[in-house]
């Protein structure tokens, strides 16, 4: 294996921005120290490589720190862009199309299932239910557009929009089982709901997502953490 | 060589998105048609064009629409490698950092702003101007960090970073009269208020800003969006 030099990544398992870079990893074939954070209690190593933000995921190559995934995710590929397929397309067109889809999975999907995650009430619950969806058909129709009848957004293997939409799929899954909501189903969104399966049977998903119970658990330690800042701040009053 | 290439670009004069683009295009050295958006009133370009949003900029390329100002940007910078000056570092580890610096702008700079610019409480402005002051500080850190003494975040000349955060400079220096506090000062933010003089007076500044005084009285109208 060519020399990648000292590579560390301070990650949380289920952040879909953590299994993003950690699928990119493993698509260019590198090993790396994987550092688990437990983000209720921050390691002085993470406050210290991300003082701004205090977020993961954080990558360190020799020393030197890249912050925020999607700047991580092209790192890597620039990098070792003589290592295993190449991330982004190579087409300044496709490159954009790519970057906008992405950037508006990061706004429009994530929030809307932290939303869910968040929601105190069945009607807000239900709210943000009904914007995920509409996000979802919009991928639909992205999907069918830019794939050219292939098997992923990048074509015949997954490529950076394929990694920017499937990151997020762990945290759909938990709140199917926790909400008993629907999002992917073959009537409505055909070909995401194919993708999705054909995503998660690549070998970088299956190394690196974690199952479905280790997210619920996550967000059950998420939601109580709430309740008890909320209870505070009630009794502070 | 020879051959068409067409640019156009789909703006509003006060965005500062827009600016972003059109300071990258002048940068660059390249011609396009502007045509004018009416938000109001939204032209069947601008719906066929960015279907998703609705939204300017968009910069047709031969009739294919980018959209979102800081993916234009990139596109810009990759489709014209070879013309005009390289807006991004070529080093992938000085890349990384613009592209946290711009995501950091736009994630954390505008909303305070927005909340000092629109808040009818009292309370709520303080905090907006206590949150948009604290980014401010942290910038101050990035240009100090990324320029290493020079004049631009990008070095010697003006890089993504730069246009990123040029491109909102017409809303930085309404700041004042807009949301009640100078988002700069000489004491807290030396390098960059030097930084704003180098950058209002570059030729691309002057063409793609728009006029402070214009600006500030349009968005006193409460007809602004951004």
């Amino acid at each position: 294996m060519a020399a990648e030099g000292d590579l560390k990544l301070l990650g949380l398992s289920v952040s879909p921005f953590v299994v993003r870079v950690r699928m990119a990893l493993h698509m260019k074939g590198l090993s790396y120290e994987y550092i688990e954070q437990d983000l209720f209690n921050k390691s002085e190593l993470l406050l210290k490589s991300n003082p701004v933000e205090k977020k993961v995921p954080v990558l360190i190559h020799d020393g030197k720190t890249i912050l925020d995934s999607s700047a991580i995710v092209q790192y890597i590929d620039e990098v070792w862009a003589a290592m295993g397929p190449s991330i982004l397309p190579v087409d300044p067109n496709e490159r954009a199309t790519a970057r906008f889809w992405a950037a508006y999975v990061d706004d429009k999907l994530f929030s809307a299932y932290v939303g869910i995650n968040k929601a105190t009430t069945e009607v807000e619950r239900e709210e943000k239910v009904s914007e995920m969806l509409a996000v979802l058909e919009q991928l639909e129709e992205a999907f069918a557009k830019n794939s050219n009848g292939k098997a992923f957004f990048a074509g015949d293997s997954i490529g950076y929009l394929d990694l920017a939409v499937g990151c997020h799929l762990l945290w759909l899954k938990a709140q199917h089982k926790m909400f008993g909501v629907v999002f992917l189903d073959a009537g409505k969104t055909p070909l995401l709901e194919a993708w999705a399966k054909r995503f998660a049977e690549t070998d970088a998903a299956k190394e690196v997502v974690p199952d479905t119970g280790m997210v619920m658990e996550y967000a059950k330690k998420r939601q109580a953490y709430r309740a008890a800042v909320a209870a505070a701040a009630a009794t502070a009053k | 060589m020879a051959g068409e290439d067409e640019l156009k670009l789909l703006g509003t004069w006060a965005s500062p998105w827009v600016s972003r683009v059109k300071l990258a295009l002048h940068l660059k050295g390249l011609s396009y048609e502007y045509v004018e958006q009416d938000l109001d009133n939204k032209s069947d370009l601008l719906l066929t064009s960015n279907p998703v949003h609705k939204k300017v900029p968009v910069l047709i390329h031969n009739g294919k629409p980018i959209c979102e100002s800081v993916v234009i940007l990139e596109y810009i910078d990759e489709a014209y490698g070879t013309t005009g000056p390289s807006l991004l570092p070529t080093d992938p580890y000085e890349r990384a950092i613009a592209r946290f610096w711009v995501d950091y702008i736009d994630q954390k700079l505008v909303i305070p702003w927005k909340v000092a610019f629109t808040a009818d409480g009292e309370e709520e402005k303080t905090e907006g101007i206590k949150q948009m002051l604290a980014v401010v500080q942290t910038l101050e850190g990035a240009l100090k960090e990324c320029s290493k003494g020079k004049p631009f975040f990008g070095g010697d000349s003006v890089g993504y970073v730069d246009i990123a955060l040029g491109g909102l400079l017409a809303f930085l220096q309404g700041t004042e009269e807009l949301c009640g506090t100078k988002p700069f000062d000489i004491a807290n933010t030396p390098l960059l208020l030097a930084w704003v003089e180098r950058f209002t007076a570059l030729d691309a500044a002057k063409v793609a800003l728009p006029d402070v005084t214009k600006l500030v009285e349009f968005a006193k109208t409460k007809r602004l969006r951004i």
